[in-house]
């Protein structure tokens, strides 16, 4: 068992290593993409002078500017096919090392603010992965290995504990589910948020407001990564939902309640409101676009302050981190 | 029938914007078209999430009535700033409810007329075909073999399977689907009324109520019996069932981590024996898993040791006999008692005791638990004198003792060593007031009993909220049309769709449609050429 557990830590170091050489690779893939780019010039609008034979009442056709919501990527270079394979590399170890410790632990190994951190990274890794059978989002790379090497840092070095039997309050089979899907849903706003993040980029790129990164230019147009983004999010909230009726059915067993406004829940329910306002906010007039990309970008950091915060500063009965004794 | 939305959703037509002068019954209802439209159910969603962070930060009278007891005491200037903003209240408070009463007053203004209005359109056919499909979404021109009444009907039976609704208007189908995404929509909104009204209006028939039971003891459902007690606002007492709970034995189940040097709990079961209408039944409460009596649900809380304590007065008479909960303070059940002795004694005696399972001396002389089981058990006493305050009928807390008034006489800077008893010691007490002893070991849980009626209804609510979203979400809500027109033997076809709402599927749901039809037509031209 003591030897799964170290097992366990070698796989998520080496992990962290590949991880970390990944990122490099994407970065380098972003900024080759940049040098490649030819600086488009500003075609004017109006340029039908020419064009006599086009009827009066017809408004003057467009200039032909490249299709900002073309599918196609493009501008991809050889390193961002190297980083990918690091990165499924990468999450290889990364799952080693969940299911040594899952192992060597007999139970499911996502009990403590270590362990969470440790599932929810690889379930993140993992949709970054499996997204690509969907849509070419390799472009998050850089964004999505980084993150994963920061988080999976800070929970290793920072909350790491060892592993310890199940406590009477969470044995139970939501905990299974509950959590589960907890960090799927986490995995799924991460992917949304850093496509809102490039889309908001993207935009102020599209009206020539941002001088740099010139490889925004090779990637999706704007309405297309709102889009992708909006379809992300969905699955996401949906999972949060169920997360959240998960949790309720759990309380009622465990705490004699299905809702108390304990510190965990009024944060799941925050989050739970902010992507409800997101879907509203894609609905509204006026509310599209950049307004409702920041609601997601708000909506997941939301989710991370839960996470990180709530979970070691604030008090409440989600007090599984394992970092303090907790009496009964 | 387009779904009815409120006139700032993204798809609604543009309204103009110059408004003839308001009457009063124009004010109201410009009014409710402000309160019912999508930005300001989108500012009040955003609103509550802001306004419920605040009860997160401070503790809440419900969820952690100690929490606040301590941020009293150690903000006494900033508490009652607090307070009178309903702080430490958040999730009862005016505001919030306020926030939340407006959301759901915009929500029914809007749902309802939309309901109203997706009845209709259920029973409505579908558009009449546009005039000029090219200007559609994945507009998309075939031309087909045969007669034209033979490629309408072979296309209105391809779109029957696939779930339109179709109508043919003159040469051409018009055809539409996904009429579950409004009623999802409508489903999951109405589901949020309904645990709303099931928490505000099924929620005054709630009650539940916390009670120490020690080993031995029975419990009666009666409002006396509890320690604490929180009804709704319809309760009355004659809803209690009648059934009684007796402790058996708490039997808990703990592992020593050596590497962290703390022990964890594995388990914890109160085996009880509940007497329900004359039969009595065993069961097991655990942390987990609760058990049913009557209408009632008793859940598993707490435990720890309940010392037994007998106190003698000089002639040897027992004046005081009786286990005592001592709340846990570590989790090593290092555990803190009061004992009040009103009677018997020449003076009123209180008791602060300190209760250690596994006892150990400190380097310091002080003592500590190593562990939480009984290995060594220690009572420690520290005694005092006086008025405890009790005669005068004011209730007291029996888990504090008010020493301010009172000679303390043992322990402390009395002079005297605080009393140490082992389990079956027993010591003299100061003054010749007679003797206390650590008879046995009883362990105490605490039970929470709770009647909730809310539970089922809010459950199936939340349930068909999940299945209304998922619908609404992921049902794409989308028109076909195929208009023909016929030319010597050969069929030109048109196709375009369109969405009602977030589709990003259409433009390949017309083209699967444009190549499902041509095959329909060659597989029945290829089956009908042998018999010519």
């Amino acid at each position: 068992m003591e030897n799964l557990v170290s097992l366990s830590i070698v796989a998520v170091y080496s992990a962290i290593g590949v991880y970390t050489v990944a990122f490099l690779m994407f970065t380098l893939d972003l900024a080759k993409r940049a040098g490649g780019v030819v600086e488009r010039t500003h075609v004017p609008m109006a340029v039908s002078v020419g064009a006599g034979a086009s009827e009066q009442a017809e408004p003057p056709e467009r200039p032909e500017l490249p299709r900002p919501d073309a599918e196609g990527v493009g501008g991809a270079t050889r390193f961002q096919r190297a980083a990918f394979a690091l990165t499924a590399l990468g999450w290889a170890l990364h799952l080693a090392a969940v299911l040594f410790r899952g192992i060597a632990a007999q139970r499911v190994p996502w009990v403590n603010l270590f362990e969470f951190g440790l599932v929810a990274t690889a379930m993140g890794v993992g949709v970054f992965l499996l997204a690509q059978l969907w849509k070419d989002l390799r472009f998050l790379g850089a964004y999505i290995t980084g993150f994963t090497v920061l988080s999976l840092g800070i929970v290793t070095v920072n909350y790491y504990v060892d592993v310890v039997p199940l406590a009477p309050a969470l044995q139970s089979v939501w905990l299974v589910i509950h959590v589960l899907v907890a960090s799927l849903a986490t995995a799924l706003f991460a992917l949304g948020a850093g496509l809102s993040v490039v889309q908001l980029l993207r935009v102020r790129r599209e009206a020539r407001a941002v001088a740099g990164l010139r490889f925004l230019d090779t990637l999706p147009g704007s309405a297309t990564l709102e889009s992708m983004a909006y379809r992300i999010n969905i699955v996401g909230f949906v999972l949060w939902t169920f997360t959240l009726i998960a949790g309720a059915i759990w309380a009622e067993r465990s705490w004699g309640r299905y809702w108390g406004w304990d510190t965990k829940e009024v944060w799941t329910f925050i989050i739970w409101t902010l992507f409800a306002g997101y879907i509203h906010a894609r609905a509204t007039r006026g509310w599209r676009g950049d307004r409702s990309a920041w609601l997601a970008i708000i909506g997941f950091s939301a989710i991370i302050f839960n996470y990180t915060v709530v979970n070691t500063m604030f008090t409440g009965l989600h007090a599984y981190s394992g970092l303090v004794t907790n009496p009964n | 029938m387009e779904p009815l939305r409120p006139s700032d959703h993204h798809d609604s037509k543009r309204e103009s914007i110059t408004q003839p002068k308001l009457t009063v019954v124009g004010w109201v209802r410009f009014g409710w078209r402000q309160l019912t439209s999508m930005r300001t159910a989108l500012v009040l969603l955003l609103l509550l999430a802001v306004a419920a962070i605040p009860g997160s930060l401070v503790p809440q009278r419900l969820a952690d009535p100690n929490g606040v007891i301590r941020f009293k005491r150690n903000n006494p200037d900033l508490f009652p700033i607090l307070d009178g903003l309903q702080l430490f209240d958040t999730y009862s408070s005016a505001w919030f409810s306020a926030i939340y009463l407006l959301l759901f007053v915009s929500l029914i203004g809007c749902v309802i007329p939309r309901t109203l209005h997706h009845w209709r359109a259920l029973r409505a056919a579908p558009p009449a075909t546009p005039a000029r499909l090219n200007r559609l979404v994945g507009f998309t021109e075939r031309q087909a073999q045969g007669e034209l009444d033979d490629v309408l009907d072979q296309g209105e039976r391809v779109l029957r399977r696939q779930g339109y609704r179709v109508v043919r208007y003159g040469n051409s189908l018009s055809a539409e689907r996904g009429y579950v995404r409004e009623t999802g929509n409508l489903v999951f909104h109405f589901s949020l009324i309904l645990i709303l009204i099931a928490v505000g209006f099924l929620g005054g028939f709630r009650y539940y109520g916390q009670r120490v039971i020690i080993e031995g003891q029975t419990f009666t459902n009666q409002l006396t019996s509890y320690d604490s007690f929180s009804p709704g606002r319809f309760f009355v007492e004659s809803r209690l069932d009648p059934f009684s709970v007796r402790l058996d034995k708490f039997v808990p189940v703990y592992e020593l981590n050596t590497s962290m040097g703390f022990p964890i709990p594995l388990d914890f079961t109160a085996e009880v024996t509940i007497t329900e209408k004359g039969t009595e039944r065993q069961e097991q409460i655990k942390v987990n898993q609760p058990v049913d009596i009557g209408g009632t649900t008793t859940y598993l809380l707490g435990n720890g040791f309940a010392p037994w304590i007998t106190v003698r007065d000089a002639d040897g008479t027992a004046v005081f006999s009786q286990p005592v909960p001592f709340l846990p303070q570590d989790s090593n059940l290092t555990s803190l008692g009061i004992i009040k002795v009103p009677d018997g004694l020449d003076q009123q005696v209180g008791l602060i005791g300190f209760f250690y399972p596994s006892a150990a001396q400190l380097e310091s002389g002080a003592l500590t638990s190593l562990f939480p089981e009984p290995d060594q058990p220690v009572v420690t006493l520290n005694a005092f004198v006086g008025d405890l305050g009790i005669n005068d009928g004011v209730p007291r807390n029996v888990y504090a003792l008010d020493t301010e008034s009172l000679t303390q006489l043992t322990g402390g800077d009395s002079g005297e060593e605080s009393i140490i008893l082992g389990m079956g010691d027993s010591a003299q007490l100061p003054a010749g007031l007679g003797s206390v002893e650590f008879t046995s070991l009883p362990r105490f849980v605490s039970v929470e009993i709770h009647h909730d009626p809310t539970q089922a209804v809010v459950l199936v609510a939340a349930l068909l909220a999940l299945a209304g979203l998922l619908t609404s979400l992921f049902v794409p809500r989308r028109r076909l049309w195929v208009a023909a027109s016929s030319r010597e033997g050969i069929v030109d076809l048109q196709y375009a769709g369109l969405s009602r709402g977030d589709d990003p599927g259409l433009e390949a749901a017309v083209q699967q449609f444009a190549e499902r039809l041509d095959k329909a037509i060659s597989d029945r031209a290829s089956s009908e050429r042998p018999l010519r």
